[in-house]
């Protein structure tokens, strides 16, 4: 057994630790957060140059031909960061559907850093979940080799700046039906069709959430019913690892505001830091995140090597990082007082992404629910 | 990044768990309640003693003081299939886990040579002579005298909290020498024979009804100069050698352990009352099931990088810390979980009940997990300052 990351990944970490920090600080962040577009997309194709917009693909594909481990490196510094961009919504939700598809020009058009792409499967009153999706009242239509979506999406990452959506819609026409019935996977061309999406105001305003309204809206087939299920379930594995990373990521930054606060800040005539009330709760913070990554890690090497595990793992690692995460906004929060509970002070972006990540896909409850039911029955 | 046993990992576990399976004594009964089935000295040092003779003790202890050189993943291995299998641990856990480190990083080689290989063999049993009644978190305060009078020192004070004093050979314990300088740089560890005059042993009870350790009053007891380990004033950064082993791969045989007890407590979460109701069909038993499933795999992969980290650079990381912090309040939780599944017959805890006592003593003895071994608000303490950089508490 071996719990290390190989140079390679070590290297990755230090440039995508760089990039980000160089050019996307933390106050540059609070400013594009609080403006229209909510990100600068120029970020987009530096990404792509690092490789970290294809680093499982393989190289014919455009990728890197790495694994999730490697992955997993990135979205921590990303989560360090706060990075705002559609990252997860094409990396960890797009592109699975992406590679899964026939036509690979989607698929290395956003390892390229030339498009992004986002998944939608929630719907007002459907599925809330990717683990629900096959619940999907969205109708596609076939005429010929083109397709049209008619159907109400919601709650999609990012749906506003990115270039594309993977949508999964009940196909009724000519196609075989698979495990999850007639469900199947597309792609609407978002940019060519911005009318369908509506932003909707989000606490996290750095991945903010949107609403698609199909209306006989083009669309072309990534994944026929027999393979939607699988393809769903593997986006599913790594959205919840990739998650839990991101958390970790974000818990790491919240925890060393914190800790920078209560070694310099002084009130009757010590540190705050001094003080085991304020030092054992960061302490407790500090211990769970170490837990959290612990099972970040383990899960992203289970999905990468395919392990029997993986689901559990994830799962697993999904609710505690989520939870460390959101634990450690509120006790770095605390700990600065009212300086953390200023809208100046970067903390509450942090602790406003700690909580988008809790919702997504099931909170640590939801997961634990999923895991009782594997342990107790 | 690599979680799977390697082919050399996996080839010492195979034959490990094939040894445990055809060696494990068949009088220890794991699920008894060691309050009414008292695991003998004796049996205990002959178990030990198969151990050793089979190669599985000193794993990574170097080869010329009978140990086998080998990596520290054995050593983790050997941790988790010896409580995976249930069986009972090697009696000479000080002397593994505590002297025997301290003597390879601080001893002569005369003291290495006369109680390196006869701590794996069982033929010496060490306890600890830290702890006193005025000295517990705050170690550096102990009031333990030891005077030098020509070629001996004389040794004169009392210890508490001793595990294993009933039984020992020998102790590793602190005394001070110097009482003119501050606290920490006054003290001396030696190496006391148990059986020499002066020495007396009397059992403490726990809570739990269980005497597991024991106070040591020490009166004129000598103790020649040859038998100190380290500096005379020195015994401060020794003991911190002793304490840093003693969280070091500990991890890993009470995660194992919290397996095996979660694995029990499904099985009593999974059992129907005469009525055929089920604990596990309560959503809020089945939350706190999962939560500590969660935690046991937080554990274990914390131990992984903890092992890695003393692979890459010789000592343990502040993971082994964390490790131990953790696994002491989840192991307070699972087994009051056990009890509250219990219901009111938890109160019931001889050997006619439903358990025969085993989730009461779980239940009693957990408490002190959160003491032992640095309590946790001293863990929270060394953390906060030696990890997270904060400024000390005082």
């Amino acid at each position: 057994m071996d719990f290390a990351f190989s140079e390679e990944q070590q290297l990755l970490r230090r440039s995508v630790r760089g990039l980000l920090a160089g050019n996307w600080p933390l106050d540059r962040v609070a400013e594009l957060a609080d403006g229209e577009a909510g990100w600068d997309p120029a970020s987009w194709p530096r990404l792509a140059e690092l490789g970290c917009l294809g680093l499982s693909l393989p190289a014919e594909r455009g990728g890197a031909g790495g694994d999730l481990v490697d992955e997993a490196v990135v979205f921590e510094e990303a989560g360090r960061a706060l990075y705002p961009g559609p990252l997860f919504a094409t990396v960890a939700l797009a592109q699975p559907a992406l590679a899964a598809a026939a036509d690979p020009a989607p698929l290395e058009a956003t390892a390229a850093g030339e498009r992004s792409a986002t998944l939608a499967v929630a719907e007002p009153d459907g599925p809330r979940t990717i683990a629900e999706a096959a619940a999907s009242a969205c109708v596609a239509k076939r005429d010929g080799d083109a397709w049209t979506l008619t159907g109400t999406k919601t709650l999609v990452p990012d749906a506003g700046i990115a270039a594309g959506a993977v949508v999964a819609a009940q196909a009724s026409d000519g196609v075989a039906p698979g495990g999850d019935g007639q469900l199947a996977l597309f792609l609407v061309d978002l940019a060519a069709h911005g009318e369908v999406v509506t932003a909707r105001s989000t606490m996290d305003a750095t991945r903010r959430l949107g609403d698609l309204a199909l209306d006989a809206t083009p669309a072309t087939l990534l994944v026929a019913p027999d393979q939607a299920g699988q393809v769903l379930a593997a986006t599913r594995r790594r959205a919840l690892a990739l998650l839990a990373c991101e958390a970790v990521g974000v818990a790491d930054r919240a925890i060393a505001f914190a800790l920078e606060y209560a070694g310099q800040r002084q009130q009757f005539d010590r540190y705050i830091g001094s003080y085991q009330a304020v030092s054992h709760r960061l302490v407790d913070a500090w211990a769970a995140v170490e837990l959290a990554r612990s099972l970040a890690y383990w899960a992203a090497w289970c999905v990468a090597s395919g392990d029997e595990q993986a689901t559990r793992a994830c799962a697993g690692a999904k609710s505690a990082a989520g939870e460390a995460a959101v634990a450690a906004c509120e006790s770095a929060i605390q700990c600065m007082g009212g300086i953390g509970f200023t809208w100046d002070h970067p903390l509450h972006r942090l602790y406003k992404r700690a909580q988008w990540v809790e919702a997504f896909e099931g909170v640590g409850a939801d997961h634990r629910r999923e895991l009782a039911a594997r342990l107790l029955d | 990044m690599d979680f799977r046993d390697t082919p050399d990992e996996a080839a010492f576990r195979a034959e490990l768990r094939a040894w445990l399976r055809d060696n494990r004594p068949t009088e220890w009964d794991p699920q008894g309640d060691p309050r009414r089935e008292r695991w003998g000295v004796e049996q205990g040092k002959a178990w030990s003693r198969r151990l050793w003779e089979a190669g599985y003790m000193g794993l990574t202890w170097p080869k010329e003081h009978g140990g086998q050189a080998a990596p520290y993943s054995h050593q983790a291995i050997l941790l988790e299939e010896i409580a995976r299998a249930e069986a009972p641990e090697h009696v000479g856990i000080i002397g593994l886990a505590m002297a025997g480190p301290t003597l390879i990083a601080h001893g002569t080689e005369a003291q290495k040579a006369a109680h390196l290989e006869r701590i794996l063999s069982a033929d010496e049993v060490f306890c600890q002579g830290f702890s006193e009644p005025g000295a517990g978190s705050d170690l550096a305060s102990l009031r333990t005298r030891a005077v030098r009078d020509g070629d001996e020192f004389v040794i004169d004070g009392q210890k508490v909290w001793s595990s294993f004093a009933h039984i020992a050979d020998w102790c590793i314990l602190l005394a001070r020498t110097n009482t003119e300088v501050p606290k920490h740089k006054g003290l001396t560890f030696f190496l006391v024979d148990m059986h020499a005059p002066g020495v007396e042993v009397r059992p403490l009870r726990q809570l739990t009804g269980d005497p597991e350790f024991n106070e040591i009053f020490l009166t004129g007891v000598r103790v020649p100069a040859d038998q100190v380990v380290g500096e005379v004033d020195g015994g401060w950064a020794v003991a911190m050698t002793t304490l840093l082993h003693e969280r070091g791969t500990l991890g890993f045989a009470l995660t194992v352990r919290m397996e095996v007890a979660l694995r029990r407590l499904v099985q009593l979460a999974r059992t129907a009352d005469a009525a055929g109701r089920r604990p596990a069909d309560d959503p809020l038993v089945r939350d706190q099931v999962a939560r500590l499933w969660v935690d046991l795999q937080g554990l274990r992969y914390t131990n992984y990088r903890a092992l890695t980290s003393l692979v890459r650079t010789g000592i343990p990381g502040p993971e082994g810390s964390v490790a131990k912090l953790h696994w002491s309040e989840a192991n307070q939780r699972l087994t009051k979980l056990a009890l509250e599944l219990l219901g009111p017959a938890a109160q019931l805890d001889g050997p006619d009940s439903a358990w025969g006592g085993y989730w009461q003593y779980q239940q009693l003895r957990s408490r002190g997990n959160t003491i032992e071994a640095g309590t946790s608000e001293v863990l929270r303490n060394i953390i906060a300052e030696r990890v997270l950089g904060l400024p000390r508490s005082r």
